[in-house]
């Protein structure tokens, strides 16, 4: 590459308009993005062409047109070098129930050319990387989810790859299980000091985890910014209270006091990630540090109980189904529109004109609710 | 040294372990990956690296395959017969039931299973090819049939040595069986593994594979049968091209000075011979072509 003149600018991936055409689908479409090292967060809906990336991007599946290049190497051409020293775990389960993990890893050490007695001290280091003690010698047919994922990311850094590709590492884990998991992948990059390119279809999983972000929809680029952009635009609070003999419905009263203190404030019914909520829980647009404040100021004001607080996580549909929604079934939306100005800001750096659905995009909370 | 001393050495080791060690060593390529998925797949074809319950079918099978052997060598040193009561090419024939179990039960264990628990696209991600599985298999699955085979042939030539057997004899007596088990084992692993590739599900696999090996052979055998009886003899050696342990049984007849286990005895002849080990050999290449497409496709 033309630009490896320092650690700091090497791009560990680089894509130059590259396409994927099926017979009936096109996967991706002239996607063209360059990816340094760090935390790298890929997010899209299912099918906006994550996977089909990913295969092109370990040299097993050929480009219909563009170029493709992975640590300096041609996908087209070094897809065997590229495998050497990199990482792959898959999204889908793909551990054999009648081996220990032990056993197991060592096996795919050997498989990436690592000699017998290099894979298995590699294996012991790694599965205790990843948090599996004692456990890695019984058969993994009776592993928790969250055992299988360790196993899982463990055979991808077990050869000690520069760069590791991690498909949906967080499915199916209940929320500590996935901070975990996001905490390990953090550690990979800043402990390890190997690139990660991690996909989710959970923008606010991907927040907290990675420096960069790039989103693709329909196999279309439809951003790539650091991290602290989509923050920006994307932050806002869950808030749950109870109730008081004084204000027997707490979440009304603290919607208005918070209405008043010039906060823009929406009923959630259902958090973004798919876990059930409840009429109780506000969701809160964060404008500044102070917000919180502000939230517990009201709050103890009012007397009311805070039953919790945090960062909710935005679903990345947010962002790219702005366009649909403005037309199509999300009625309930256009009351949010007025109430939501700075939400605008969600899709600046989107290649595609989004008008007023921009404001849709954030008030889908609300959306959600009210399907 | 005062015992903190060493306590705080020990601390400060130990911290210095958890610490992410980076991995400066050789990477040995593709061929040495090819190389160690066949021997993990030969190990487990054995139960090796594997559970103790999978360890007990292949173990058992190899049991009764070199017991009549060892039984066999028993009598004839016992009784000091001048020669051994089996030939080492038909040794096989007769125990085809044990391989053909063997064979349905460890095929898709080599296959399936890497199907089913989607570790085929991991396989993928590393540095070898399609072409590097296919053949890795395939090379695992026939060494481990010609393991099951070639134990029983060494049990006997040994023991038809102790017994003071024609040296002579019996060495070219055991390298034609080493031939025809060598043959047998490539293209019993080729339609099994064939078969096992088709599904995820062992249980078919392991069905399919019987039937195949079963019915082919039953078929073949009434169909031969039948033709004796009504005076066709000519027939009766062409039938045998259809089904493997028949094809196995022409080739040896024709070129490995085996006697032949059809009825009557009638064997094909150096010409018709020839039509067997075409077909022998193009079965043995169409499996592999087979399953060659078969992984092209599977991917991640």
């Amino acid at each position: 590459m033309a630009d490896t003149t320092t650690v700091e600018h090497v791009t560990v991936i680089a894509t130059e308009s590259l396409s994927k055409r099926f017979p009936r689908v096109t996967a991706l479409d002239r996607l063209s993005v360059d990816i340094a090292p760090g935390v790298t967060g890929l997010v899209g809906a299912n099918g906006a062409g994550k996977s089909t990336l990913i295969k092109i991007l370990l040299g097993l599946s050929p480009a219909s047109e563009g170029r493709a290049s992975v640590l300096g190497l041609d996908v087209a051409k070094d897809g065997s070098a590229i495998r050497e020293s990199v990482g792959y775990m898959p999204e889908h389960d793909c551990l054999p129930p009648d081996v220990s993990a032990t056993e197991f890893v060592v096996h795919m050490a050997r498989m990436s050319g690592l000699p017998p007695s290099a894979a298995r001290e590699r294996t012991a280091d790694t599965l205790r990387h990843v948090g599996l003690y004692e456990e890695r010698y019984r058969p993994m047919g009776g592993y928790s989810t969250g055992m299988k994922q360790r196993v899982k990311l463990a055979q991808a850094l077990v050869h000690d790859p520069r760069l590791v590709l991690l498909d949906e590492p967080t499915n199916g884990l209940d929320p500590v299980g996935r901070d975990e998991m996001l905490g390990l992948i953090r550690r990979v990059h800043t402990d390890f000091g190997i690139s990660v390119l991690v996909t989710s279809h959970l923008l606010g999983e991907l927040e907290r985890t990675c420096d960069h972000v790039v989103v693709i929809d329909g196999g279309k680029l439809l951003r790539s910014s650091s991290t602290s952009d989509f923050t920006q635009a994307t932050a806002s609070l869950a808030v749950e209270v109870t109730d008081t003999t004084d204000h027997p419905d707490g979440t009304k009263a603290l919607r208005t006091a918070l209405d008043r203190a010039g906060l823009t404030v929406q009923p959630a019914g259902r958090d973004a990630d798919g876990t059930p909520g409840s009429d109780h829980v506000l969701l809160v647009d964060v404008a500044s540090e102070e917000t919180y404040d502000t939230v517990r100021d009201t709050i103890a004001d009012l007397g009311l109980g805070l039953v919790r607080m945090e960062q909710r996580r935005h679903r990345i549909a947010e962002i790219f189904r702005s366009d649909d929604d403005a037309d199509a079934s999300h009625a309930p939306d256009a009351s949010h529109a007025p109430d939501a100005p700075d939400a605008s800001n969600a899709p600046d750096g989107m290649t595609k004109p989004a008008g007023p659905a921009g404001a849709s995009a954030h008030g889908n909370g609300g959306a959600v609710d009210a399907a | 040294m005062p015992p903190e001393t060493v306590t705080q050495q020990q601390r400060a080791d130990v911290i210095h372990n958890i610490g992410y060690r980076h991995y400066d060593g050789p990477r040995l390529g593709r061929a040495y990956a090819r190389r160690s998925l066949f021997s993990q797949s030969l190990r487990g074809a054995y139960g090796l690296g594997r559970s103790a319950k999978s360890k007990v079918a292949p173990m058992l099978l190899f049991a009764v395959m070199c017991a009549p052997a060892a039984i066999i060598v028993a009598v004839a040193i016992a009784t000091k017969v001048d020669k051994l009561p089996v030939e080492y090419t038909r040794y096989a024939i007769m125990l085809q039931a044990v391989i053909g179990l063997y064979t349905a039960s460890q095929a898709p264990q080599s296959v399936s299973r890497d199907l089913r628990f989607k570790t085929v696209p991991l396989y993928f991600s590393r540095p070898i090819e399609a072409m590097d599985y296919v053949v890795a298999k395939f090379a695992a699955m026939a060494s481990s049939l010609f393991i099951l085979t070639g134990a029983p042939l060494l049990i006997l030539y040994v023991g038809a040595l102790l017994a003071k057997l024609d040296f002579a004899d019996q060495t070219k007596g055991f390298a034609q069986g080493l031939i025809s088990v060598a043959l047998l084992s490539l293209l019993f692993a080729g339609i099994s593994l064939v078969v096992a590739a088709l599904t995820p599900r062992r249980g078919f696999g392991v069905a399919a594979v019987i039937a195949l090996l079963t019915i082919s052979y039953g078929a073949v055998s009434a169909v031969q049968a039948i033709a004796w009886d009504q005076g066709n003899s000519g027939p009766v050696s062409w039938i045998g091209l259809f089904s493997p342990i028949t094809i196995i049984d022409g080739v040896q007849t024709a070129f490995l000075g085996a006697t032949s286990s059809f009825p009557g005895g009638v064997g094909p002849g150096t010409g018709t011979g020839f039509v067997y080990v075409l077909v022998l050999l193009g079965l043995i290449a169409g499996s592999y072509g087979l399953l060659m497409r078969r992984y092209r496709k599977v991917g991640l």
